[in-house]
């Protein structure tokens, strides 16, 4: 890996020294101000925070429905929702948490706002078209909250055929919404592997990319190239539908078994859409507050790139037991375990990173702790139902969903707080209390494993998911995780306190408040409207804690600013960009 | 931790259950170790290497090529031995041994229907009996169901189009329970059935005693059996108490409210359609989760049990 830069020359640039302002007065908070302002803003800070709004409102929804589902399975019988109406709850938690919060949380807040500035860009290369990604996951949104309205799904987030083909409902409305979004999703796809690809500043070369936006940049071609087959197998399905035309329900001459293999090959790559992103921002934040180089910043990257890859050929795993053949049961499980491999490499070179560093325990560093330890309990349950044998037995039970939940929530959800929390001075210039934040995390490792960890041994025990009323003897395990959900609920509740609290009374922040060499960092805290008083010069990587400060904040001196060229650094300017 | 393990798991009670459990034991262990120790490695950097003074200088270490290898080398040697253990025990389970006994197995919303090789049908029971293989052909009669039973630890997918089946040996006499683990609406959640293992003796007993047509019967008689037989009883009770359907006591002629605010006067042709048809009205207060016995009853039968629940007054 070493060769990349053997091929590199390096070209002269005038640069001049310069600290980031502490106490910017115009920054892109208060430049463009009111609401048409926003709605109608193509800088890519203020989309993010739009998104960020309508991220933490489905969340919210996801999470009542969340309580109110645990709330049902207090008792074996009914509670006080009926049947229909669980049903109708559960499939609308797991569709609104999965595409509405989970899959554009990461990339469309954090990485809205924070690639531009990692690459030392002005915005996004195209930021028009950042806004349409919006508007058009609002659109998606609004088809989905009608579906809701006017008569509910219940079919589970993943519409198996023929009983979504024939059940009541508002299932077009619910899939076409789905349908919309993932236009959006395509969209932020392109529009991030094209920045990447183009918009670095001058010294940043593919080797000095920092790991957040690898994992984003992988994330994106999974986005680009899963996508499109959800759309098609949710147009098939509407057609089904509305028009008739026997594609997946036998009883009009389809396949049932064909919706699923289409619905999982969007599905799994899914998976990764939802956790890779996690990936970067754990990379960022062990480095930064273990004030130490990345430990195996390549393995880390391509890693990332081998999980999007090998990700695509392993959808088979979830229907082991829907009768395919032996051999692709074979072919699936092998693979499944090969993706194994990459992600164990990470979590070694995460945790390496922190050997001989200074590691200060603030709490995007806990959360990067918790993230570890959750996530490692999903990925090696993973390795569980991955395995042929054992997958027949728990396959649709709840211990496949303690394991999503793991993976999802212990994983991803974790890195999103820690990435909030390590960003938020930077969105916001402002610090929120670290006493609260870190009781909140307390509490919600506390209250997840309660939730959750029950799952795993009432689902091995033979608990079935989706289940509406069960046998007396599972009460306790499910008790105990209602109680849990109601902690986590709590701790949400505080999170959501004390950073609404911070905007207004905050600590000003600073723009560097955790002596990061990230690029991002060495700008004011709100960045200005344009992220860089001066387009960045970049001679050092991102991790490079060993480097003095001063040599990451080069700016190109230009003529117009009236500043005089300082001094001239060599730059360095990998092969393929000079052609 | 042996003993963890085997509570998170329920009884063994077929002839690869054990085998099964034995990789799950085996894939908890080593990754409970593997937890431990990096979860206490991270602990122990984080406190060893915490953060002194805003100047600390740390190392240089950006890569280290052998660590790389090693730490993918050997959970790559890990998992493939869990594959291919998985891999086996996989193929013992779908290979069922040619002297199989075999059962037909329907499922459909919401019920389990199993027919027998002398032409015996029982509804939500199946009878087998111990020590001897016996293999299910199953198929659905509307959308996906899944047949699981945990006690045996197998699970196969019930499909509308095809026929998929599913072999056991129980190794235990008692009994055990059948959960339709695919979503497939309302009363997916009661679609549970029980598994009886008899000793071989009581198997042929009760293969030769219940379950028969009884069409020599008188009318009311063999209604009364078929009540039973077809697991009526689970849902309605005839001695006036409510389980989930309305109980059959009293109920003829007798005038129905309906959900929709309509009422229907409890004859014949109601309890046809109800049979038939059932969410076709729906009795006030009660959710729509009985299953269509159509293609299960013919007109013969259901007049049978029509005349039954004349008597229940
Ligand atoms: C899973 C539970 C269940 C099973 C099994 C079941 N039923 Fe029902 N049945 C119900 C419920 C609930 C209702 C009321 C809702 C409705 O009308 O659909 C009902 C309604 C009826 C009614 C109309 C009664 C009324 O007062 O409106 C008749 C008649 C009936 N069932 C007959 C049968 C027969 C005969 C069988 C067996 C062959 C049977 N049911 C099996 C649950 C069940
Ligand atoms: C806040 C805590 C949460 C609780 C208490 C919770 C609880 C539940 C429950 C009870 C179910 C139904 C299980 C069943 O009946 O089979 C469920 C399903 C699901 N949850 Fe959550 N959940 C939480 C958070 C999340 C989050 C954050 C996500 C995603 C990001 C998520 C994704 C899902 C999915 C995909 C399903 C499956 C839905 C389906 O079966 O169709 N959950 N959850
Ligand atoms: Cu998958
Ligand atoms: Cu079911």
């Amino acid at each position: 890996m070493a060769t990349s830069e053997a091929s590199t020359t390096y070209k002269k640039i005038q640069v001049r020294r310069y600290k980031p302002e502490e106490n910017p007065e115009k920054n892109y908070l208060n430049e463009e101000k009111g609401l048409w302002a926003w709605l109608t803003t193509v800088d890519h800070k203020k989309i993010g925070l739009m998104y960020l709004a309508s991220i933490a409102f489905f969340f919210l929804v996801g999470g009542i429905l969340a309580l109110i589902l645990r709330t049902e399975l207090w008792t074996p019988a009914r509670s006080f929702l009926d049947a229909d109406l669980y049903n109708q709850v559960f499939t609308l938690h797991g569709a609104i948490m999965v595409f509405f919060f989970l899959v554009p949380s990461v990339p469309t807040v954090l990485g809205n706002f924070v690639l531009p500035l990692q690459l030392g860009a002005k915005d996004v290369a195209f930021p028009r078209l950042n806004l349409a990604s919006f508007y058009i996951y609002l659109i998606g949104a609004l088809f989905t909250l009608t579906a809701i309205l006017t008569g509910g799904v219940d079919t589970g987030w993943t519409f198996y055929t023929p009983y979504s083909a024939t059940t009541g409902g508002n299932v077009i409305m619910m899939t076409l919404g789905v349908f919309i979004l993932g236009f959006s999703s395509i969209l932020t796809g392109v529009n991030f592997i094209v920045t990447i690809h183009k918009l670095r500043s001058p010294g940043m070369t593919w080797a000095k990319l920092p790991l957040n936006l690898w994992a984003l940049y992988a994330t994106s071609i999974i986005q680009i190239l899963a996508t499109p087959v959800l759309a098609i197998t949710l147009l098939l399905l509407t057609m089904e539908r509305a028009l008739g035309i026997g594609i997946f329900d036998p009883a009009l001459g389809g396949d049932p078994v064909l919706y699923q293999h289409f619905f999982w090959f969007y599905s799994h790559p899914a998976v990764y859409i939802m956790i890779v992103p996690g990936f970067g921002i754990i990379s960022e934040v062990v480095s930064t507050f273990s004030k130490k180089i990345i430990f195996g910043y390549w393995a880390i990257a391509l890693s990332s790139l081998a999980i999007a890859f090998i990700g695509f050929l392993v959808w088979g795993h979830h229907m082991f037991t829907a009768g395919q053949s032996s051999l692709a049961n074979l072919v699936f499980s092998f693979l499944t375990f090969m993706v194994g491999i990459p992600t164990g490499i990470k979590i070694f070179n995460w945790v390496a990173t922190m050997y001989k560093g200074s590691i200060d325990m603030k709490t995007p560093m806990v959360y990067v702790m918790i993230f570890l330890f959750l996530f490692m309990i999903g990925g090696f349950t993973g390795i569980m139902v991955g395995a042929l044998s054992v997958d027949i037995h728990l396959h649709d039970t709840y211990y496949v969903v303690a394991h999503f939940h793991y993976v999802m929530v212990g994983g991803m959800v974790m890195a999103f707080l820690g990435g909030i929390h390590y960003w938020w001075p930077k969105m916001f210039g402002k610090m929120y209390s670290e006493l609260w934040a870190k009781i909140a995390a307390g509490i919600l490792f506390i209250g997840f494993n309660m939730t959750f960890l029950p799952q795993f041994i009432m689902g091995s025990q033979g608990m079935p998911r989706r289940y509406f009323n069960y046998l007396e003897q599972f009460q306790p395990f499910h008790q105990t995780s209602t109680v849990g959900a109601y902690l986590m609920g709590t701790g949400f509740l505080i999170v959501a306190i004390y950073l609404t609290y911070s905007l207004f009374k905050g600590k000003k922040a600073g723009p560097n408040p955790w002596g990061s060499r990230a690029l991002e960092w060495q700008t004011a805290s709100p960045p200005p409207l344009h992220n860089f008083e001066h387009i960045p010069v970049i001679i050092n990587g991102p991790y490079d804690y060993h480097k003095p400060m001063s040599e990451f904040q080069l700016g190109v001196a230009s003529k117009h600013n009236g500043h005089h060229a300082e001094e001239t650094v060599d730059v360095p300017e990998s092969a393929q960009e000079k052609a | 931790m042996n003993r963890l393990i085997e509570y998170m798991l329920p009884p063994a009670k077929s002839t690869l259950a054990g085998e099964t459990d034995a990789l799950f034991a085996f894939i908890n262990i080593s990754s409970f170790i593997f937890i431990i120790g990096i979860t206490l490695t991270m602990l122990y950097f984080a406190w060893r290497y915490r953060r002194k003074s805003d100047d600390d200088v740390t190392p240089v270490i950006s890569h280290n090529n052998i660590l790389e290898i090693t730490w993918s080398v050997i959970p790559l040697i890990l998992v493939i031995i869990v594959f291919s253990w998985g891999y086996s025990t996989y193929m013992k389970k779908i290979s069922p041994p040619s002297d199989a006994y075999e059962v037909r197995v329907v499922g459909k919303s919401w019920l389990w229907e199993f027919h027998y090789d002398n032409g015996n049908v029982s509804v939500n029971e199946l009878h087998v009996p111990e020590n001897r293989p016996v293999k299910l052909i199953m198929s659905s009669d509307d959308v996906i169901h899944s047949f699981y039973v945990p006690d045996f630890r197998v699970k196969m997918d019930v499909l509308p189009n095809r026929y998929t089946s599913v072999w056991f040996e129980a190794t235990e006499q008692g009994e055990s329970t059948v959960y339709c683990t695919e979503y497939c609406g309302t009363a997916h959640s009661n679609m549970l059935a029980t598994v009886h293992v008899h000793s071989q003796e009581d198997f042929e007993d009760w293969l030769e005693t219940s379950g028969g047509s009884g069409e020599d019967l008188p009318p009311v008689e063999r209604g009364e059996m078929l009540v039973q037989q077809n697991a009526c009883m689970t849902c309605h009770s005839t001695d006036g108490s409510r389980l989930t359907g309305p109980t059959f006591q009293g109920a003829w002629g007798s005038d129905v409210p309906l959900e929709n605010g309509e009422t229907v006067q409890f004859d014949e042709n109601y309890v046809r359609e109800s049979i038939l048809e059932p969410n076709a009205k729906v009795h006030q207060g009660f959710q729509p989760v009985m299953p269509s016995y159509a293609g299960t009853l013919d007109d013969r039968q259901i007049d049978a049990i029509i005349e039954y629940i004349k008597t229940l007054q």
